[in-house]
């Protein structure tokens, strides 16, 4: 699974597409603990969430879902009808033993709207801090674990795919492809209002159609 | 997904009905004409992605002269299946007019006296102007001449919308 997300930017910046590979779902890892906690936990964003003392199945950033199968809900659970404050229980001794339950981190859809947008202003920063005139913003973004490639539409909409590493296929067709079929099945829906969230279920169709094809080729080609 | 095509007198009856739709609607030319060239202008908006998202070689347009030959050589044949010629330049290079010979919405078309005035392919002008504007440039577009005549419609440059054109593109 190498095509891990793909993402419509508007020409103002806001999010009005997203698609997420299915492999990406929230890994769940359970484990029971004797005191003290082998493993260090801060709150990040209401989520008690690991800071230290990773092991080879609760990783840094995994967040805390439930203790002993009750929902913790941003940082807080309910046990004989008494909310408690996860971080607090975790410190007293008299608690233990007890069964955490981890989640690897998923990106929320408010998270996913802001990430979009500080992309958007990272691509008009890069144009505008070009060395040489004439240059476009960001085409290609690399990291040790994924590459972002981006397209922009001459109208200003950007294409966005996030691929593993090791991802060989090329991408400016498929971006290209996806650029068709927003044109296709998004513009020509008479009720979809340009520069709005896709809600068009054709779309969507037609967006998985050519990811799976282009998985396949790619697995073809290794 | 391969281009679409319909007969083109599909196209114009559909056309054609569309016009006298709007005549009972608002009994009055200058409305009709009005109406047009909004329709077209919603057309052009988002037929301007369906046309850069299938026509990969047409980059960005950096002069009228080029501006005028992608919409006459290739947007026109993409979208009514017919060329134009491009004639009529300006002085200052920023005008000149686009010339449809067989415009397929006006074949079967003769306009009766009582609604002399109406600008019948109103709404090619209002596509292509939506079309530009997607693409940040504000051009004024208007049908100089009609049926019965062979369709003349004259495109100015006014500006670059500066405050849409997407980052990248501003040079």
């Amino acid at each position: 699974m190498s095509i891990q997300h793909v993402f419509i930017i508007s020409k103002a910046g806001s999010l009005i597409y997203s698609w997420e590979n299915k492999a990406n779902e929230s890994i769940s890892v359970e484990k029971t603990y004797e005191w003290p906690l082998d493993v260090k936990l801060n709150y990040i964003d209401q989520k008690a969430t690991v800071v230290f003392g990773e092991n080879d199945k609760v990783k840094l950033r995994y967040t805390i879902s439930a203790i002993n199968k009750l929902n913790v809900i941003n940082g807080k659970f309910i046990e004989n009808d008494k909310e408690q404050d996860i971080l607090e229980y975790l410190e007293n001794e008299s608690n233990y033993p007890l069964t955490l339950t981890f989640n690897s981190p998923q990106l929320t859809a408010n998270e996913k709207i802001i990430l979009s947008s500080m992309f958007h202003s990272l691509y008009t920063i890069a144009a505008q801090v070009s060395p040489t005139p004439k240059s476009y913003g960001i085409e290609c973004l690399e990291t040790t674990q994924f590459k972002l490639h981006c397209f922009q539409s001459l109208t200003g909409v950007k294409f966005i795919a996030v691929v593993s590493e090791s991802f060989t296929q090329s991408i400016d067709g498929l971006l290209r492809k996806i650029y068709e079929i927003y044109a296709d099945y998004a513009l020509k829906d008479p009720f979809y209002a340009i520069d709005m969230p896709i809600r068009c279920e054709k779309f969507d169709d037609a967006l998985n159609t050519t990811l799976e094809k282009y998985e396949n080729t790619s697995a073809v080609t290794i | 997904m391969a281009p679409q095509t319909i007969p083109g007198e599909m196209f114009a009856i559909t056309y054609g009905c569309l016009v006298v739709e709007l005549i009972k609607d608002y009994e009055n030319v200058e409305d009709v004409n009005a109406q047009l060239d909004k329709m077209g202008f919603n057309i052009g908006l988002r037929i301007a992605d369906d046309f850069l998202s299938k026509n990969i070689n047409v980059g960005k347009c950096t002069d009228m002269k080029q501006l005028s030959e992608v919409l006459a050589k290739t947007a026109l044949k993409t979208y009514l299946g017919v060329t134009g010629q491009v004639t009529s330049w300006s002085a200052g290079g920023d005008e000149c007019s686009i010339i449809i010979d067989s415009n397929p919405l006006t074949e079967f078309v003769e306009i009766p006296d009582k609604y002399n005035g109406l600008k019948y392919s109103q709404i090619i002008c209002g596509a292509i102007r939506g079309a530009l504007e997607a693409m940040h440039m504000d051009v004024i577009v208007v049908l100089v001449d009609d049926v019965p005549n062979p369709t003349e419609i004259r495109l100015k440059f006014n500006r670059i919308i500066r405050e849409n054109v997407p980052a990248g593109e501003d040079e």
